[in-house]
């Protein structure tokens, strides 16, 4: 399916949490070999977003949207992945064993929004300190006057 | 015995099962491809609390867990590595990040897509040009005018992030030199690159941190006389680039130091999402600009430099010479450079010029809501990805239809390059650790955002 906006189409596809390490395995088959970028959304305060009603009718949208960009350097093409994550239940497949190179954005995903992956060999926060409570990418976490986290500074 | 012959060295060892399973170190044959990934892998996957509780106790195996940074001076800037030493040689790495986390993607929610470029920029501040268009395209993108860019504005940002591009090898020269002890070096680097700056700050009044290429088009036009100065860079450029040749290229010290160093293949660079001078320093030819062209580079011509080693040596000698490079599309910039506007004549982006805010009050009403209120960009995401001198950097923004970004991501090339420095530093000493730093280049502005 894909998905319009600006001018330039861009492949974008929506898929299953279920089936998400599938289709990636198989896209890596049919040569998308890297996985140039992998991010999430927090739709909490905008939960309809920008999608065809066929789309819609077709998943449930939930809370949190893993969004995928896989890039084919030999055909010279992009695809973009659309995962939905439910907010209770944040859990998702990692792509670690197909693109290695995910283990710093799925950390980064897991730091800041909280997701986590299922078989990532080191879900740790990345950016922010180890102790740290929260996550810092949803739209509940409030900007400013957050009490100091850091150990023995003065608050 | 180094490292590397200590790791192969395993294939002696036969494989012997007890009542608690295999003990025994596998055949490196037997061992699955996703295991070796996992387990002996260049990574060290140890959070800090885990390696502060190691403190103190001796391990069998006569390793030890050293840290590197965040003050050190070779770290560019606060990356921080974890370094499991045996002796002198690196087993297993970990970079640690996150010192100059300010929350930027979080700041970015609360900017209008107008103040947006002020933050952009700030990430990769050595090449904030880049960061600032690949934002604005983005923008430009979601609201469906990304084909409506005057062709001045168009040649305008080319003409910016091809010297943004010399800007910044040239200062990789600089600290690569400084990092592998050619102090002299680093002078040389940074005098070349002020004279880039100095062209900067005559078209968009500062040497960093720019915000002059903006949703619509550019800041301002060209200032007058802008070409006699490009032309005056262009020909001091190659003499001092020569002279860099003469320093470091043919030095013998040099090329003992990075020949051979810090080598990475292709397939674990293109598994890694590598991009930029690591990935072409493999042999892979892949650069945005001549495999998905945008802005005009389909009509400029130039050359993607590509490596055959993967070693801190290619990367270096990419770099030198894409600055040849990116001079040689310069020029031709400056040839095709056409008249015209340097923004959309769009009210709905473009804040009307300066002259009508004194004679129109609907002008000076305009102007104060496109700079307090913004302008609304139509609800959808678009992700927008370009060549910055690091690899691609790319910009996801998802719009609710506001005037600020609902989600704005950037996908920093140097925040993915950095996790193939485990894998270069392996087996190496720990005085080659600083050149892999350097050849990879990161700014950590970007890596942390």
């Amino acid at each position: 399916m894909s998905q319009v906006s600006g001018r330039v189409a861009d492949d974008v596809r929506f898929v299953l949490k279920a089936d998400y390490l599938k289709t990636i395995t198989a896209l890596r088959g049919e040569g998308f070999e890297m996985c140039v970028d992998l991010t999430a959304v927090d739709y909490l305060t905008h939960p309809g977003r920008n999608i065809s009603p066929e789309v819609a009718s077709q998943i449930t949208l939930e809370r949190f949207e893993l969004v995928v960009n896989l890039l084919s350097l030999s055909q010279r093409r992009r695809v973009r992945l659309r995962v939905q994550v439910s907010e209770s239940d944040p859990v998702i497949d990692s792509a670690f064993d197909v693109y290695p190179g995910t283990e710093a954005m799925e950390r980064e995903v897991f730091d800041m929004f909280g997701i986590k992956f299922n078989g990532h060999p080191d879900l740790t926060r990345i950016l922010m300190p180890e102790d740290w409570q929260g996550h810092p990418l949803r739209k509940d976490y409030a900007q400013g006057n957050i009490p100091v986290q850091f150990k023995g500074a003065a608050s | 015995m180094t490292a590397t012959e200590d790791l192969t060295s395993t294939n002696q060892v036969t494989s012997a099962g007890t009542s608690e399973g295999r003990q025994e170190l596998q055949l490196r044959k037997d061992v699955s491809e996703k295991e070796v990934l996992r387990g002996s892998g260049a990574v060290l996957r140890m959070s800090e609390s885990e390696v502060a509780a190691l403190a103190g106790t001796q391990s069998e195996d006569q390793t030890m867990i050293i840290n590197m940074g965040p003050q050190h001076p070779s770290t560019h800037g606060v990356l921080r590595l974890m370094l499991e030493l045996k002796g002198e040689t690196v087993l297993r790495c970990k970079p640690v990040i996150g010192y100059l986390h300010t929350g930027m993607e979080k700041t970015g929610e609360s900017l209008t897509f107008m103040q947006g470029g002020t933050n952009v920029t700030r990430m990769d501040y050595a090449s904030p040009l880049n960061n600032e268009l690949v934002f604005a395209m983005t923008t430009e993108k979601l609201l469906g005018i990304d084909q409506d860019i005057p062709e001045r504005a168009v040649w305008i940002r080319m003409l910016l992030s091809e010297l943004n591009r010399i800007s910044s090898h040239l200062l990789f020269m600089a600290t690569n030199g400084m990092d592998l002890g050619a102090v002299s070096m680093m002078l040389y680097g940074f005098r070349e690159r002020e004279e880039v700056l100095r062209f900067f700050q005559k078209v968009t009044g500062l040497r960093m941190n720019h915000n002059f290429i903006r949703p619509g088009g550019v800041a301002a036009d060209l200032p007058a006389g802008w070409r006699d100065e490009v032309l005056g860079l262009l020909d001091t450029l190659p003499a001092r680039l020569a002279e860099y040749e003469i320093l470091m290229t043919g030095q013998p010290i040099w090329r003992e130091r990075l020949q051979g160093v810090g080598v990475i293949t292709r397939d674990e660079a293109i598994a890694l999402s590598a991009t930029g001078p690591i990935l072409r320093s493999t042999g892979l030819s892949w650069d945005l600009r001549r495999d998905m062209p945008y802005l005009r580079y389909d009509k400029v011509e130039f050359d993607v430099i590509v490596g055959s080693y993967g070693d801190a040596f290619d990367r270096y000698s990419i770099r030198l010479n894409e600055i040849r490079e990116s001079m040689r599309i310069v020029r031709q910039v400056l040839d095709a450079m056409p008249q015209g506007d340097y923004r959309i004549q769009d009210k709905k982006v473009t804040p009307p010029p300066r002259g009508r805010i004194d004679e129109s009050m609907e002008a000076l009403i305009h102007h104060f809501k496109i700079f307090t209120e913004g302008f609304k960009v139509p609800e959808g995401e678009a992700y927008v990805a370009i060549e910055s001198p690091r690899g691609e950097i790319a910009c996801y923004i998802a719009s609710d239809g506001s005037a600020t970004p609902y989600r704005m991501h950037v996908r920093a090339p140097s925040f993915i390059n950095i996790q193939t420095m485990p894998h270069m530093m392996r087996g190496g000493l720990v005085a080659d650790a600083v050149a892999v730093i350097s050849s990879v280049d990161p700014v950590l502005g970007e890596v942390d955002r």
